[in-house]
Order: C-alpha cells, then structure tokens, then sequence
C-alpha cells in the first residue's frame, strides 16, 4: 500500500536557508543546506522540495550549483523550484540532480512552456506550486493575484501537465496555524493528482489534518529546523494517528 | 576482494547522476559510459532510465548499444536494470502502441490499471514483500518501503524470475531476478537506506 508523504521543505535565498512568513524571508537560518539534508536523510522524511525565493533571476546559477551539491547527498526524491522560466535551466536543474521541477509563475505567464516541459519530462517531473489567499491565486513570489479561485487554477494546472499540486497559503505561511484546510480541502477534491500541503504546521496534529483534508503528502519547513529529530517525531505522530507512513527511516 | 568496476548506461534519459551519487555513497567505482565501445572492461553494468519506453529503445539502437549491452548479457556479465531501465529488459511493450524491447526476460509490459483510490501513475513510498532470498536483497528486511514512479509494469510470463512484489490495486513486480539480470522497478537510488543497501549488494555480492 502507497504510503502518506512527509515533505521537508527548504527555503533558500542566495544559497542561506531562511525562515518564511507570509512570504517575507527575514530571518536567515545560519547552517549550510547540505547539512540539512544530511539530517534529514538519516531521519524519516520520505522527499525533499528546495524553493528559491530570491527576488532576483541572477540567484538562478547559485541556485541550480547548491542543488547538485545537496543531490550528491539526497537519496530520497528531490524537487526543485524557483526561477523555473526556460526549458534550458529546467533541464540544467533535472542534470544538476533534481528528480521533479516546482513551477509557480509559467503557469499564468507561460502555459506553454509548462506543456513542453510536462512532455519532455513527463508529468511525474512536474509539480505545480500554488500561493493562494483570499479564495485566489497569486504568482510571482505572491505579488501578482490572478484573480482565479483555487480549486479552477488546480484543473488547469492537471490539463498543461501537472503531475502533482503543492498548496501553498500566503496568510498560513509561519503563522503557526496549520494549513488553509478550508482551500486545501477544495483543492484535493478538483483534482486527482496527489495534492502536497504546505504551509503554517507548528504542530504534528497539523500534518494529520492535512491528510484528511486529503492531502497524499504533507510539507513543512520552519518546524523541521527548530525540533531536534523532527522528522521522526512527526512520523510517529502520523503513525499513531492511523496514517500509513514509511517508518524504516525511523531507525537510527 | 578487487572492487568491481561498475558502468552506468547513458543513453540520454534520465536519472543516471542520481544513480552515480547513490554508487558513490555505498563506495562503489563507477563511471558513466555513453559509448558500446567503451564498455569493455566493466565488471557490472547499471541501466537507469526514466521517460517513454519507444524513445529509450530508440536511443539504445541508435548508438549500437542495443546489441552491445546483449552481448554483455548473454556472455554472463551483471546487468541491473532500474525503473524504465527494467522494462528495457523485457520482450516488448505496449506504451503507446507496441514496441519490442531488449528481450532478455520473458515478460511484457502493460498499463497500470486506475480503480477507485488507485492513482496513475504509481508513485511514491511502497511496501516491498519478498518472495525468496537472494544476495541482492541480502540484510533488507521484507516490507521495507521503496519510491515508485511509473505508469507501466512488467507482467513476468514465468513467476520464478520475481524477487519481489508490491500492492497497487494489483501486484506489480518490484524486483525481478534472472540468471545474471537484476532489475527494480523502484528507484533504489532515491529510496534511502533500503535502496542503498540494494545497491551495495549489487556492487559486493553479486
């Protein structure tokens, strides 16, 4: 049986890890991000999502060089985003050792890129990032709202070739309330690819909750970083909630 | 012992760097060999893959490697075959029309069926029973989880050649074993601990 997914999330800018809320990356987490993935690697989380949220298109290159050296070291599935506007830096991160490609933003300014790239991949490689507030979807680091509601951006998303949906909730980001169950739930109904929640966990009962909203996996950040052995803490949480998780990991 | 000197087939599609990283994490030498000419001298060879089964065939016969990598087969020489790299392997398959394959198993390979709670394509973490033993399996306990991504499976005509199964709506072969052929159809490279120790034991006991 397919087990649930727990996602670590981590959140760069110019190659630091920093702490995300409500989209504003004050303040930085001071630890290489190869040594966040070794931890993790040892402890129980089953996928790894790295975001570049720099504001600048020149982090591309820094970017796509830490990924190849945190991949030489992953050996859980990992995926990447940030920056993702041309087919030739998508290949450049899938060689630098990505298995999946996050995408926000070329699904409104650019759908056919996020076509081309769904059939040269495949759709497995493809996860497409939503920020959502006020029953919208917003794009471009949450600066553009586009004026369409969640669950309809969702579909759209599936038709040029999402293979999976990463929600994301601009309000719930490090406000330590759990996930916009709410949206995340109207999400998980629209579509039937697996949808990854994200957003807001300050407690492992928050993780549940997302997996009855209907999330296949759910994504935290901030909390993995500041709980010693978290992963593994948040796995048994899972498991002793009756949500079928991977639990080799958890030996150490 | 002599390290055996592993080469990793790159014929143009996919995840051959992770399946490098994961070989130097378990401290294997290994080299990755995009020309038939070059592979001589190699111990034991690795055929990664991800992507459509007919571009992958294609890509093999193009350069020759096709027929190289059966030279290697028949001649007794390892092969592991990972993920699209297993359904290579096979007679033939029937992803978007029907396209023969390498033909060193004797098993097709078919759509997953989609039911009602049943997701195409088939991925993530899933739990591997196996049905004998074997020193590529050796010190991984039964049920250990393994990552999955694929929408094709292999249908082994002779159940002998299956080292182990998981469950997604039906039984889909994970680990298949032949004579000096060695396939997963998860990505060990990229399923932890488990597949780390599956790939060491490629490398040390076969």
């Amino acid at each position: 049986m397919l087990k649930k997914r727990l996602i670590a999330v981590l959140i760069l800018r110019d190659g630091a890890v920093v702490q995300s809320v409500r989209f504003k990356h004050t303040n930085s987490i001071h630890y290489d991000p190869v040594h966040a993935i070794e931890c993790f690697n040892k402890w129980a989380v089953d996928e790894i999502v790295i975001l570049n949220v720099s504001r600048q298109a020149a982090s591309r290159e820094g970017f796509a060089e830490v990924v190849k050296r945190i991949s030489q070291k992953c050996f859980v599935p990992l995926a990447v985003g940030g920056w993702v506007t041309d087919a030739g830096y998508a290949r450049g991160l899938l060689n630098a050792g990505a298995d999946k490609l996050v995408v926000n933003t070329i699904l409104a300014d650019d759908p056919p890129l996020m076509e081309t790239l769904a059939r040269r991949f495949g759709r497995q490689c493809m996860v497409a990032s939503m920020d959502v507030n006020n029953n919208q979807v917003w794009v471009d680091r949450a600066t553009r709202a586009t004026g369409v509601e969640p669950a309809a951006w969702a579909k759209r998303a599936v038709e040029l070739g999402a293979g999976e949906i990463f929600f994301n909730s601009i309000d719930h980001d490090g406000a330590r309330r759990g996930y916009d169950l709410g949206t995340l739930r109207a999400v998980c109904a629209a579509v039937d690819v697996p949808v990854i929640a994200f957003g807001g966990v300050f407690k492992w009962e928050h993780l549940v909750e997302g997996i009855r909203a209907g999330a296949e996996a759910v994504a935290a950040a901030n909390i993995f970083h500041y709980t010693e052995h978290a992963t593994m803490k948040a796995k048994r949480h899972l498991a002793e909630a009756g949500v079928p998780v991977r639990t080799e990991g958890q030996r150490v | 012992m002599k390290k055996a000197r592993v080469a990793i087939i790159d014929y143009g599609m996919g995840n051959i760097w992770s399946v490098q990283n994961a070989l130097v994490e378990v401290g294997a030498r290994s080299e990755v060999i995009a020309e038939p000419s070059l592979l001589a001298g190699f111990d034991k060879i690795i055929l990664p893959g991800v992507g459509a089964f007919a571009d992958a065939m294609r890509l093999l016969r193009e350069k020759g490697m096709d027929r190289a990598l059966g030279e290697k087969a028949a001649a007794g020489v390892p092969i592991l075959g990972v993920c699209l790299g297993m359904q290579l392997m096979c007679r033939s398959s029937t992803e978007n029309g029907r396209h023969p394959g390498l033909g060193w198993i004797d098993a097709e390979v078919v759509a997953l069926q989609a039911r009602p709670g049943i997701k195409i394509p088939h991925m993530g973490w899933n739990t591997v029973r196996f049905t004998r033993s074997s020193p590529l399996v050796e010190g991984i306990a039964d049920g250990t989880d393994f990552y999955f991504v694929h929408g094709y499976h292999v249908a082994c005509a002779n159940p002998a050649d299956v080292l182990g199964s998981c469950e997604h709506g039906q039984d889909v072969v994970a680990v298949l074993e032949h004579g000096n052929l060695y396939a997963a159809q998860f990505h060990p490279e990229k399923s932890q601990r488990g597949g780390l120790r599956l790939l060491k034991n490629y490398v040390e006991n076969i």
